[in-house]
């Protein structure tokens, strides 16, 4: 079946319908990584976007359950130039056709997906639809797409419970704005017990539980949206608990003692940025997922300090608090996908609880 | 961290002649390092035995030694130039032992000299069998069970304990030399002897095979701060057991996925991180097929063929980015000179898919075995971009100019399926197209994948590729059933076999519609290639760098822009015997002197191991197939104002009248006489009227034809296909039976040209290689051969200048030449072979085109040839460039330029010199003296004699008169001789002492076990012609190059290699070649 993705500054793709074939209107970006497509497809920062995968060939080992970072799919929609017609790998066991299909997750093959993401990072990220009906006038879905607002994702994606994944070492809580299964693994790998919240529980009941240490996960959406979270937040904040921070809690962090974030043109979404430790002046190459960004020249230096900076475009990548135990980071130290260079950054997190005691 | 100030003047050394395992990609890195380093203002002096390389020119380094790179030279160098630092990493292994000899030594440290790039501990700690096996436990890096032995009773204890197949690897060698894998006690006794010999340290490490499991590599880089990146992983399609350099790769690795992925490049960072490599690095990995267990094969800590690989599918230029490291900076502190905006520290991400395929040389060798193994065999390669792996597969077939064009061009259809069956268990160059057949006659893709080990993902590509034959070829069916070509062949269908990239002419060879009219239903359709970037950043960032690759599936990006004039150079392809880098060179010569002119320059090329496919040579790049297809699709959308064809060797001249029809004119020599010169009537017209003698022959197409001719002009006859290059398919034929069994060769390949039978005429050869304005013809020297006409000039030594020859034959040579120039109208360049015999002169080839001595000649008179003809094609004249028409004045010292071959690495092949073309590579002797030169040439070309002083003469009867003078040498050398039994009497007769020894069917010990005793070190051994040749010498050659024992098959140079040891002064002169 055709499929069209239309952006809403008129641009119209046409291409073959993958998935579901029902019409869906969400941000369009882009991925560069060049495999881990369950694991973005997986990732709940991906919630209210359709991703675009500028890698050509996709599905190649197809879909290995056990690398999926969260429950089910999050993105609205799935762009992709070609699917593998046969997945060959020892772990695969389904296709990635059918996993969208069992998923009502629509999506379009076929496209020109670099030309795609020339227009992306060249006027920026945008809003866009993938159809599978042909518009004679495209006025009608470009307004409903201009309307499009990426809401209430948080929410969406959280657990709604909070439950244990029990550990014997330190007693970890985990904020779920969204997270990455392998942030809550990574802590059990350092035997931590990790309790997992639900994004819109009290400080109050996060301390009375009195943790060794707080994550705070990534997580999708604009995260100036997520007023009563921030109000918590800057409650941790104030407790002298330790505190690792992971993109949108990095985010979530910054708003809560004062500094503001903006949103970048076109993001950062893959498996190669280099992020320089501004005190080790040493580089690592880290998985991003990212469309907002702390601006550092709105940071109090009196509250926080830029710990990592992005070699290519100097953007901030990372903060440690004045006086606090508190780091946070942009990009993601759990990879899955992309590289684990920076997975010492559990570590640190785990020799600060201990400092700590 | 910024440039360390104490590094002012460095020696890179070279990797020498081109052999199989160690091809252009070293000049490729060497040349960008050298022009990195430069760039920051450092001093760079060179060394390189090989005058083909674009390092070895002075505008790519200051001070230039084209020597032997032996240790004596680099410490003759060092004392006389001395830098404070060396950079042996970029030389590939010849350059990285001779580093690790000097540093061993001591000699390095005594004369205040670093190494650069690395360090000798990191260098053991990689290289060392038993190190590196120590470090790889020592951070838990699983390698498989081995064990490093000294001897072979220690090899065969071992095995007993893991059990076989085992893998045998000896240390410090290229390309797998003298490895392979031993199935029995047998076979191991006779792989492990050999390579104890060819190891350098006489070790050798036997491990567990783990033949099958995925072969994976990472390219990884680290600053002295300690960064560490990933450039590129790569996949060989051939499973573990097929050396990586014949190996089908893929860029970057399909099959893996993030968790396989990223646990192999977590275990690169950190094999890099505890050698402390400061530089690029190649880990090479087995990956267990259904598990995560991996282990580590081997690691190059320095630029390496893959690298080469990885630097043009990213973009991303290592060996530049290798050489600032080497001073001192870090990754975060060196741009990426493709996007401008990011930097060094960024991994690249590609949007596209790239395929390797290996250039092997069983075309020129038939009686090779196909077969593919540890050992390396290919000369060169191709590399191919695509969006999607089935494209980037036809492309890199049609790219290897081996008469392939899709998965039909090898038939096996009249296989039973019990042969296809046993044809696919065995492992050669033919293997896709094997499964090809496979999989048309339904075998199933676990059946495949059970014998080949081949990955199910890729069997299934190549299903989808046959599935497209058969869909082409039910449009055929349909089209003589009488449905019109249009409807038969569907948009659908022509936009998906464009789309995995089927070439016109194959579409129209399967559906039977005309190619012309394949194309006008593609441009009605508008079904036409486009263009897309290598970026390193899948689009991330805009890049600046005009990098482009065709596909069929999206927009067009590639910018057409007309401000300036703008040339076409049509690159040369892969290296393979025949066509090396001499036309590299060549290429990206003109290349810059067209831009130095005003042009806009585009090459279109193939080769990834080359410095025309570095990013920065020309204005634009497209990396692309040179078929005619191919070209006029990058020629519709640059409309270039010309094309340069006379610089690509023979993969260019081919394109000629292609170009013509597309109305791209040719700059330079005019298509029709180009074609002039290759057609043998119009040749032999010009020849009359300019009245110059070529030796009497005719134009045949069958063996009766040409027998009959042969009888006309009685034998010996020199019998060849026309429009070749490297002399592939030429023979000398002695009586008709030789001539049924060589058109017989000829014909196995695709003639579309006629078969030229000339009469053999012996006597000495030279060469002349000339630049013509149309008026003024400029001749920069005379080369004279040592062998005697009959050997392939590329596989004879050459001398410049002429040094046998009278005042009248040079007076003849110039006239000849500048006629057989006017006549031809030449513009640009003109090589001519000619026949010395007493004072007569004949022609024996023209090509009005660059040749492979253009490098040779350039470097030692000092005239840069290319530059030149270049500018002469834009319009210049000689005299205005200020040059005086006519031949230049000798040099006053000799320039030797010596064949180096890579006969050990293809067993079966047959090592004796003819006219068929040979050797892989070349090296340059330099010096006032002749012998002095001799001696370096042959010390470059690895022929360091004497070592026992035995040697074993066996010669025809007719050479038994010519030879006694050189064995009376070899005598006085004190060399003690043996002989078979007629070569014996007569050196006995005339009073040269030889010892008889027994033929090979005779009983021990007879001449092979002579040459098994690894005592010997020589052998002459003029074979016979045609019907006599003998089995016996066959083998006798065969085991004496696989044991490393010398063979010369020329008493030519059998005399001029006594000759080299009768120059008694070892201490070398050394030239620097920039102030020539």
């Amino acid at each position: 079946m055709k499929a069209y993705l239309i952006l809403e500054d008129g641009t119209v793709f046409t291409g073959v319908s993958i998935g579901s074939a029902r019409e869906v209107i969400s941000e369009i970006v882009f991925n560069t990584s060049m495999t881990g497509y369950l694991e973005v497809l997986t990732d709940p920062s991906y919630a209210g976007q359709a991703v675009v995968m500028t890698y050509p060939l996709i599905g190649n080992y197809g879909i290995c359950r056990e690398d999926m970072e969260s429950l089910k799919p999050w993105p609205d929609g799935y762009i992709v130039r070609e699917l593998s017609r046969l997945p060959s790998n020892f772990r695969s066991e389904d296709t990635i056709q059918h996993f969208l299909e069992e998923n009502d997750i629509p999506g379009i093959s076929g496209i020109d997906t670099r030309a795609l993401t020339k227009i992306l990072r060249e006027k920026g990220t945008m809003n866009g639809m993938i159809t599978t009906k042909e518009y004679a006038d495209l006025s009608e879905p470009i307004a409903r797409m201009k309307a499009y607002q990426v809401k209430g994702v948080v929410k969406a994606t959280t657990t709604k419970e909070s439950y244990v994944l029990p550990g014997e070492g330190k007693k970890v809580a985990l904020l779920d704005l969204g997270a990455k299964k392998n942030i809550a693994r990574s802590l059990n790998e350092r035997g931590c017990q990790v309790t997992v919240y639900p994004a819109d529980t009290a400080a109050e009941e996060i301390l009375a539980a009195n943790p060794d240490g707080i994550m705070l996960s990534n997580g999708p959406g604009d995260p100036a949206e997520n007023v009563e979270i921030i109000q918590e937040i800057r409650k941790l904040y104030e407790s002298n608990v330790p505190i690792f921070a992971i993109c949108l809690g990095h985010q979530l962090m910054a708003l809560a003692t004062g500094a503001s974030t903006y949103k970048l043109k076109y993001g950062h979404r893959g498996g190669n940025h280099p992020v320089k430790d501004l005190e080790t002046g040493r580089v690592y190459i880290s998985s991003q997922n990212h469309g907002y960004a702390v601006d550092a020249r709105t940071l109090d230096p009196q509250v926080a300090e830029p710990a990592f900076v992005n070699v290519n475009d100097g953007t901030n990548e990372g903060l440690k608090y004045v006086g606090k135990n508190i780091f946070t980071v942009q990009y993601h130290p759990e990879a899955c996908p992309g590289p684990q260079d920076s997975s010492y950054l559990f570590d640190r997190f785990l020799k600060m609880m201990e400092v700590n005691d | 961290m910024p440039k360390n100030p104490d590094i002012k003047k460095v020696l890179v050394i070279g990797s020498g002649p081109i052999i199989i395992g160690q091809a252009a990609e070293f000049d490729y890195a060497g040349t960008q390092a050298c022009r990195s380093l430069k760039e920051e203002g450092i001093e760079v002096v060179l060394l390189n035995s090989n005058p083909a390389t674009i390092m070895t020119d002075k505008d790519i380094a200051d001070r230039v030694y084209i020597e032997p790179l032996t240790t004596e030279v680099v410490e003759q160098l060092i004392l006389k130039e001395k830098p404070d630092s060396v950079l042996p990493t970029l030389g590939g292994q010849a350059g990285l032992n001779l580093a690790m000899e000097l540093e061993e030594a001591g000699f390095l440290k005594a004369n205040n000299v670093r190494l650069i790039g690395t360090t000798a501990q990191t260098i053991k700690k990689a290289e060392d069998r038993l190190e590196f096996k120590e470090t790889m436990e020592k951070i838990g890096e699983p390698v498989a069970p081995s064990k490093v032995v000294e001897n072979i009773q220690d090899g065969i204890a071992f095995t007993n304990t893991i059990g076989y197949p085992v893998v045998l690897r000896p240390a410090y060698t290229l390309g797998g030399s003298g490895g392979g894998i031993a199935h029995n006690e047998e076979e191991l006794i006779e792989i492990l002897g050999n390579g104890l010999r060819l190891s350098r340290v006489g070790q050798v490490l036997v491990e567990r095979c783990i033949a099958g499991w995925k072969e994976i590599e990472y390219e990884v880089m680290r600053d002295s701060a300690g960064n560490v990146i990933t450039v590129c992983n790569m996949e060989n399609i051939d499973p573990v057991g097929v050396h990586t350099g014949d190996s089908i790769v893929v860029a970057p690795s399909q099959t893996l996925g993030d968790k396989e992925y990223q646990m192999l490049r977590t275990s690169a960072l950190n094999i890099i991180t505890e050698l402390g490599i400061t530089g690029g690095c190649n880990v090479q990995y087995a990956l267990h097929p259904t598990s995560f267990e991996y282990c580590v094969i081997e690691v190059n800590p320095r630029v390496s063929r893959s690298s080469a690989l990885a630097s043009k599918a990213t973009g991303y230029p290592i060996a530049k980015v290798a050489a600032k490291i080497a001073l001192g900076y870090t990754l975060d502190e060196i741009k990426n000179a493709v996007t401008k905006k990011t930097y060094a520290s960024f991994e690249p991400m590609l949007d596209y898919c790239v395929v390797k395929m290996p250039r092997l040389p069983f075309d020129k060798f038939i009686s090779a075995k196909r077969t593919l193994g540890t050992q390396m065999k290919a000369t060169g390669e191709v590399m191919s971009i695509c969006t999607n792996f089935e494209g980037a597969l036809m492309k890199a077939i049609r790219s290897l100019e081996q008469h392939v064009d899709c998965l039909m061009s090898y038939d096996f259809s009249h296989l039973t399926d019990y042969q296809l069956d046993e044809m696919l268990h065995k492992v050669d160059d033919r293997r896709i197209w094997v499964i090809a057949e496979a999989l048309r006659r339904g075998m199933d893709y676990q059946k495949i994948h059970d014998i080949t080990q081949i990955d199910i993902w890729f069997i299934d590509k190549l299903a989808i590729l046959v599935e497209m034959e058969n869909a082409l070829k039910a449009a055929g069916e349909a089209v003589k059933a009488g449905v019109p070509a249009a409807e038969a062949l569907s948009e659908e269908l022509l936009k998906e076999a464009k789309r995995i990239e089927f070439p016109d002419n194959v579409i129209a060879r399967i559906t039977g519609i005309a190619q012309e009219e394949v194309k006008a239903l593609r441009h009605q359709r508008g079904i036409r290639a486009a263009y897309k970037m290598v970026d390193t950043c899948a689009a991330e960032f805009a890049a600046e760098t005009p990098y482009y690759y065709s596909i069929f599936d999206g927009e067009n990006e590639a910018v057409s822009t007309h401000d300036r004039k703008k040339v076409l150079v049509l690159g040369s392809g892969p290296i393979r015997i025949g066509q090396g880098i001499e036309f590299d060179f060549c290429s990206v010569h003109s290349t810059w002197a067209f831009g130095r002119e005003g042009y806009e320059t585009i090459i279109v090329n193939n080769n990834p191991e080359t410095v025309s496919t570095d990013f920065d040579i020309a204005d634009k790049l497209y990396f692309e197939p040179l078929t005619p297809e191919d070209v006029e699709s990058i020629v519709d959308v640059e409309k270039p104002d010309g094309a340069v064809v006379q610089f690509g060797g023979q993969t260019a001249i081919k394109l000629t009248e292609a170009l013509m029809k597309m109305g791209v004119p040719i700059l330079g020599t005019a298509a029709e006489d180009v074609d002039a010169a290759e057609d043998r009537e119009r040749f032999d017209e010009i020849l009359e009227q300019c009245q110059i003698p070529r030796p009497a022959g005719e134009t045949v197409f069958t063996a009766e034809e040409a027998k009959a001719a042969a009888h006309r002009l009685g034998y010996p006859v020199l019998v060849r296909p026309s429009y070749v290059l490297g002399g592939q398919g030429m023979q000398i034929a002695i009586n008709d039976q030789d001539i049924d069994e060589f058109i017989g060769i000829i014909n196995q390949i695709a003639q579309e040209h006629p078969i030229l039978v000339d009469k053999y005429i012996m006597g000495k050869e030279l060469e002349v290689d000339a630049i013509c304005d149309g008026q003024d013809i400029l001749i920069p020297g005379i080369m004279e051969h040592i062998e005697r006409t009959g050997v392939h000039s590329g596989d004879s030594i050459s001398v410049y200048p002429a040094y046998n020859i009278t005042e009248g034959n040079v007076k003849t040579i110039v006239s000849y030449t500048e006629k057989l120039a006017r006549a031809l109208h030449v513009k640009g360049m003109i090589n001519i072979q000619f026949i010395v015999d007493g004072e007569n002169v004949y022609i024996i080839e023209v090509n009005p085109r660059s040749s492979r001595t253009v490098p040779y000649i350039s470097k030692v008179t000092g005239i840069p040839i290319v530059p030149l003809a270049t500018q002469i094609i834009c319009g210049h004249t000689i005299r205005e460039l200020g040059y005086t028409p006519g031949l230049q004045p000798k040099a006053d010292y000799y320039a030797i330029k010596m064949p180096v071959f890579s006969f050990e690495k293809i067993r079966g092949a047959d090592i004796n010199l003819g006219p068929e073309m040979k050797s892989t590579g070349e090296c340059l002797g330099i010096a006032k003296s002749f012998n002095e030169a001799l001696y370096k040439a042959f010390q470059g070309a690895g022929i360091k004699l004497p070592k026992y002083k035995n040697m074993i003469i066996t010669v025809r009867d007719q050479d038994k008169e010519e030879v006694i003078p050189i064995a009376r040498r070899f005598a006085a050398i004190g060399y003690k001789i043996f002989a078979t039994k007629g070569t014996a009497r007569a050196l006995n007769d005339a009073g040269v002492k030889a010892i008889t020894v027994r033929k090979l069917e005779q009983e021990s010990p007879n001449i092979l076990d002579l040459v098994l005793g690894h005592e010997i070190d020589l052998i002459i051994d003029i074979p016979h012609q045609g019907a006599e040749r003998s089995r016996d010498g066959f083998i006798i050659r065969r085991n004496a190059i696989e044991t490393g024992v010398n063979v010369l098959t020329s008493l030519d140079t059998a005399a001029a290699l006594a000759t080299s040891m009768e120059n008694k002064a070892r201490e070398l002169t050394l030239i620097d070649i920039a102030t020539i």
